[in-house]
């Protein structure tokens, strides 16, 4: 058994083309970048020796307590509003529209597929100012409403992100929680009915805390994911106006590949990792007794 | 890491729609009145957006400034847009470019994906709990932390005007979520045929090809199509590998679109999204149980 099962020589060739890739592409980049960090220069012109003044850049850098800003705010106010969204989604697809739901999750799902440049320039065009009024522009001059300039202020294109994110990803938590919902068994909810529960109180006190272990992964998948936003911002705003919706993973873009500084750039790129690894080590700490309960 | 391994994730989260049938339903027609609303109400927020992008995509530059934004195309068969977009705009080649990197790459990652799954989840050896640790750590790691050693590694090997950069960056960071995901499945096959195959006196490679694979068949094809999508709608990786105008994906190609034209050219711009939405679409079309079931259970990856 143990000579079939555990094949040295067979376990080597499956795994080996996966790790060799892997190991080449990912891990070994990994620490290759962080090297990175205490040299100046870039790949054409060459490196020099600099020691720790990029990671000290970063405490001093305006740009970088910008984009660290904006990268926690965005995430914090996008997993509040997607995750709460879906879930408000999945309490109506259970318990409201039940059996004629089908139809309903799958259409609202669908913009989850969609390539994120291509919503985010149909976004564009929807919410348009100048030259002309896109229709967002022109459904508020219906109520007497002026055209509002979107991508003109900060806070409106911020809104306009999260709008635009809500739109495409409500659909897929809606999905995700649903089956955390579906798995409460009828004789709980049957039982609390007739102990006098119902509406709010039901939502509240039974099927919160008994969805609640799918509905921390979710808030973990969504951190994880919003954290690490990119094409959304790229695509929709390019981190305007200014750099005011300039998230961490666009300034280290274009620090890297627009100025040619890569060990600056690394330096963000480390910031922006260490944050995701924060983030996931954090809310695994303080909720393993839920998620390890079910 | 191991917060990921928690069953509840692990199971595909998309269960048969059965469950309605045993709530009980108070049927009052205010009820169903309210209901019928709120679901026209949400299909009108998903759609609506959908719809003016088809409608515009019709529509000639005169009719975009001088008719209202919701006013309907004068003519539906009016294909100029999707022309110019196709020859003048180049969307021809970026497809053909996104072909040639999208499926090259999901064969190999597939394939290796399939492998390591197996080796790590059904043969038994000592440090495959930390491989899968290594494996899954993958996932985690932002695009941006390997982004500038694999634009020096590609630069110094001159592979900069090729579409290899693309494809193995691609294999690469399809790894993790397919290694995890194939685990995952494979855990999920009663450990009790391989042993009693092993008795039988079957090879392990043998064991690969006549138990593990047909039994995790429709997985894969899952699987496949998650890494479809997530390579097939990738920016980051694109913009950072396609230094010409040649070599451009069809999100890069979208991306710049607006520079070639100018941008108040709407239809061809439009044009251009619907033709890059429409590939998804027609996917999800037929296969939207298995796009769902499939995505949320890659839903690691965030």
């Amino acid at each position: 058994m143990k000579s079939v099962l555990g094949d040295r020589r067979a376990i080597f060739l499956l795994l080996a083309p996966a790790l060799t890739v892997y190991s080449l592409i990912i891990l070994i980049p990994v620490f290759w970048s962080l090297g990175y960090t205490v040299f100046e220069g870039n790949a054409i012109n060459g490196f020099s020796f600099v020691g720790l003044d990029n990671i000290k850049q970063l405490f001093s850098d305006p740009d970088v307590h910008q984009a660290l800003w904006f990268t926690v705010r965005f995430a914090l106010v996008l997993t509040a509003v997607q995750v709460a969204l879906g879930y408000l989604l999945a309490l109506l697809y259970v318990f409201v529209l039940r059996k004629a739901s089908n139809l309903i999750r799958t259409l609202v799902f669908f913009p989850v597929v969609l390539p994120t440049v291509a919503v985010s320039l149909l976004f564009q065009q929807l919410f348009e100012y100048a030259p002309r009024n896109g229709p967002v522009n022109s459904i508020l001059n219906v109520f007497g409403i002026p055209s509002v300039d979107w991508f003109g202020t900060s806070t409106s294109s911020f809104w306009v992100l999260i709008l635009m994110e809500t739109w495409r990803s409500m659909g897929f938590y809606a999905v995700l929680l649903y089956a955390g919902l579906v798995d409460i068994p009828e004789e709980v909810l049957e039982s609390s009915r007739l102990d006098g529960a119902s509406g709010l109180r039901l939502v509240r006190h039974i099927v919160i805390p008994l969805s609640m272990p799918v509905l921390l992964s979710s808030i973990i998948f969504s951190i994880n994911g919003t954290l690490k936003i990119f094409d959304s911002v790229i695509a929709l705003t390019n981190g305007g106006p200014g750099t005011s919706t300039t998230p961490l993973t666009v300034l280290m873009f274009q620090t890297s590949f627009g100025y040619g500084e890569y060990g600056y750039g690394s330096a963000i790129a480390l910031l922006l990792t260490m944050l995701c690894l924060i983030v996931t080590i954090f809310i695994f700490r303080s909720s393993r007794r839920d998620l390890t309960k079910a | 890491m191991t917060v990921i391994q928690h069953p509840s994730e692990l199971r595909p989260a998309v269960k048969a729609s059965s469950v309605s049938g045993r709530r009980r339903s108070a049927r009052r027609p205010m009820r169903t009145i309210g209901n019928v609303v709120l679901a026209a109400l949400l299909l009108l927020i998903v759609l609506v957006p959908l719809v003016w992008l088809v409608m515009g995509s019709f529509k000639t530059q005169s009719e975009f400034l001088n008719n209202p934004a919701f006013a309907l195309p004068d003519s539906w068969t009016n294909f100029s847009n999707y022309s110019a977009a196709i020859t003048e705009g180049h969307l021809g080649t970026y497809v053909r470019n996104s072909i040639l990197t999208v499926f090259p790459a999901l064969f190999l990652t597939i394939l290796f994906g399939v492998a390591a799954g197996f080796a790590l989840e059904v043969m038994v050896w000592k440090g495959r709990g930390t491989v899968l640790i290594a494996f899954l750590a993958g996932i985690m790691v932002p695009g941006q932390m390997i982004l500038l050693p694999l634009f020096t590694i590609y630069f110094k090997l001159h592979l900069t005007g090729t579409l290899l950069p693309l494809i193995i960056t691609y294999t690469a960071i399809g790894l993790p979520l397919t290694v995890f995901m194939m685990a995952t499945f494979f855990r999920s096959v009663p450990r009790e045929i391989f042993e009693a195959a092993t008795l039988d006196g079957a090879t392990i490679v043998r064991q690969f090809f006549s138990i593990g694979l047909p039994m995790v068949r429709n997985a894969i094809f899952t699987v496949a199509l998650v890494q479809f999508f997530f390579l097939w709608n990738d920016l980051l990786i694109a913009l950072t590998f396609t230094s010409s105008d040649d070599l451009r994906t069809i999100q890069v190609g979208l991306l710049n679109f607006q520079g070639q034209f100018g941008q108040i050219e709407y239809g061809p711009t439009l044009a251009a999204i619907c033709l890059n939405v429409f590939g998804t679409l027609v996917i999800y079309l037929f296969l939207n149980k298995r796009v769902m079931k499939g995505l949320t259970a890659g839903s690691v990856k965030g």
